[in-house]
């Protein structure tokens, strides 16, 4: 079976947000919450690079290991979900997650948070597949109609990736074959030099 | 002649003595300097392996990018909103997680249980402490009804902070597969909204102890005495002086109403109020805080329920009724109760709250001394 995998290749990545604005309108996620978001590391300095960041799916995922209610799954596909119906909101996931990739409708006094919401690989949730409820909890289900994460799909520099994880890391070496992995042979210090 | 010669033998002697101490003084300094030496020529030597090499065998400056958010290193969002955060890869969650599911669940669940055998244990080997010379039928005021008031209002919180609390950390373990999950998550929907509205309340219920009972917990040499005997559990036959709180009583005040109960209430609030921008490090922080501190507190709170229930003979009245039998009073707190009548205060006959109780009305009438 197919390992569903993100990866967002640094070197193409030109911070357009075309995935997070594709993500919010795919799913109509609500305002205050992001699936996906890009971050700028070195912004404004010399070497500046940009990752697309959302749920990296696990294959031991450290929110699913703290939820008191236990309600992650993974599916078939290795991609990581949770039942709403279950979450009580208490944001140990959040916590857990190297990437805060969860994310909740509320920041409150005592603890109000509602429930989690987090990127599902467009696989939406445990509902009936295509059902009403799957798409007010969980979003559109894109993996059912045999379609990858619109992020991916939108991507226009071909930076972010979604899909079998060996069919990903095989691109991947492709491009990392072709142009080096050093910046003095390709990007943008081989074009204007080193500072 | 020999006068001379002993004497130039001692010269020398001490001439010796003092250039080896200075040559042993010397070398000790100088020779821990070599260091320095070979850090010197280690540098050269490194620098010109290095010159020795093209750019092309340098490490990876893209790596760095990735190194940085390795560690932590934080970058720049456009995206808003409460969850939001501008770091690529946070290490502490990973911490956590394995701080949490290892040492906390399988420590925990071991303290608990040895705190809990401990009582049994006590119950088994020592028995309760009986009114040595039975009931006198004479009461004496020991708790106010607002100190009651108070104590149960915290005693009542607290075990439902802790049944809550525990459910939390323990219940995918225990409760899931006796519920399910469904079932469970309702169950923990409720506990989580009541431990996070009760818990202020219970804070506020520690204030008002601690400021009600300040003044008898003021540690002194009786206590060490108390706790030289044993405390009147553990060797028989041996009765401490006590004031109106005795050492183990004063522990648990200090101890667990006053320390236990700043960690977890400090804890509680960051936890509870996550609105002040608290970094999920600082919340994990606090978890474990709130959480190893609760479970110590727990396993001693079991041992306080039981000295003041099943433990002990006519000590569970006191925080009911508000009365101790006089014979109870002299028995446990010898110097309180001399210092009640010094001042004047009266015992009074039991009937009118014994009778209401019922069981102990049987001893009332037949004073064993």
């Amino acid at each position: 079976m197919a390992r569903m995998k993100f990866l967002c290749d640094a070197e193409r990545c030109i911070e357009c947000q075309a995935c997070v604005t594709a993500c919010k309108s795919e799913h109509e996620v609500p305002w205050g919450v992001n699936r996906r978001r890009v971050i700028v590391m070195d912004d404004g300095l010399p070497g500046e690079k940009s990752v697309s960041v959302a749920c990296m799916h696990c294959s031991d995922a450290p929110c699913a290991a703290v939820c008191p209610v236990d309600c992650f799954y993974t599916t078939a596909d290795g991609i990581v979900l949770h039942d709403k119906d279950l979450c009580i909101g208490c944001g140990y996931c959040f916590y857990a997650c190297p990437f805060g990739a969860p994310q909740y409708p509320q920041q409150s006094a005592f603890g109000v948070r509602g429930k989690m919401d987090k990127c599902t690989f467009c696989a939406g949730g445990p509902e009936p597949t295509h059902s009403e409820a799957e798409y007010v909890k969980y979003g559109a289900n894109r993996v059912a109609d045999g379609k990858l994460p619109l992020c991916a799909e939108m991507c226009a520099t071909k930076a972010l990736l979604a899909g079998d994880g060996d069919v990903v890391s095989d691109i991947y070496r492709q491009r990392v074959m072709r142009r080096g992995g050093r910046p003095q042979t390709w990007g943008w210090q081989a074009a204007y030099g080193t500072t | 002649m020999s006068e001379t010669t002993v004497s130039d033998v001692q010269r020398r002697r001490r001439r010796s003595l003092l250039w080896s101490l200075a040559l042993i003084l010397s070398l000790s300094m100088l020779l821990p300097t070599l260091g320095y030496v070979m850090a010197q020529t280690g540098q050269e030597v490194q620098a010109q392996a290095q010159q020795g090499f093209g750019p092309e065998r340098a490490t990876n400056p893209r790596s760095d990018m990735w190194r940085g958010a390795r560690e932590g290193q934080t970058g720049f969002t456009t995206q808003t909103g409460p969850y939001v955060t501008n770091t690529m890869i946070s290490n502490v969650g990973e911490t956590w997680r394995q701080f949490r599911m290892g040492p906390l669940i399988t420590y925990g669940a071991w303290l608990l249980g040895a705190a809990l055998a401990l009582v049994v244990l006590v119950y088994a080997v020592f028995g309760r402490i009986r009114l040595e010379h039975g009931r006198s039928g004479k009461t004496i005021e020991r708790w106010k009804f607002y100190e009651r008031c108070v104590h149960w209002f915290t005693a009542g919180s607290f075990v439902i902070l802790a049944i809550t609390g525990l459910s939390l950390l323990f219940g995918r373990s225990v409760l899931i597969p006796l519920m399910g999950r469904e079932a469970f998550a309702a169950y923990a929907e409720i506990g989580k909204l009541v431990h996070n509205y009760l818990g202020p309340a219970f804070s506020v219920g520690l204030l008002l102890l601690i400021l009600m009972w300040v003044r008898h917990n003021i540690p002194n040499k009786v206590d060490l005495a108390w706790f030289k005997a044993g405390g009147g559990i553990f060797l028989k036959g041996r009765h401490p002086s006590a004031g109106k709180l005795n050492g183990g009583e004063k522990v648990w005040f200090w101890l667990g109403v006053f320390v236990f109960g700043l960690i977890v209430s400090i804890s509680g609030f960051l936890l509870n109020f996550p609105i002040f921008g608290q970094t999920r490090e600082t919340m994990a922080l606090a978890q474990a805080a709130h959480a190893i501190t609760s479970l110590l507190w727990i396993g001693f709170f079991f041992g306080h329920a039981y000295i003041g229930t099943l433990g002990t003979e006519g000590a569970l009245e006191g925080m009911t009724t508000g009365r101790v039998d006089v014979n109870w009073a002299k028995q446990h707190h010898d110097l309180w109760y001399e210092e009640q009548i010094a001042r004047g205060a009266r015992p009074q006959p039991a009937e009118a709250t014994t009778a209401k109780t019922g069981a102990g009305a049987g001893t009332v009438g037949q004073p064993s001394h």
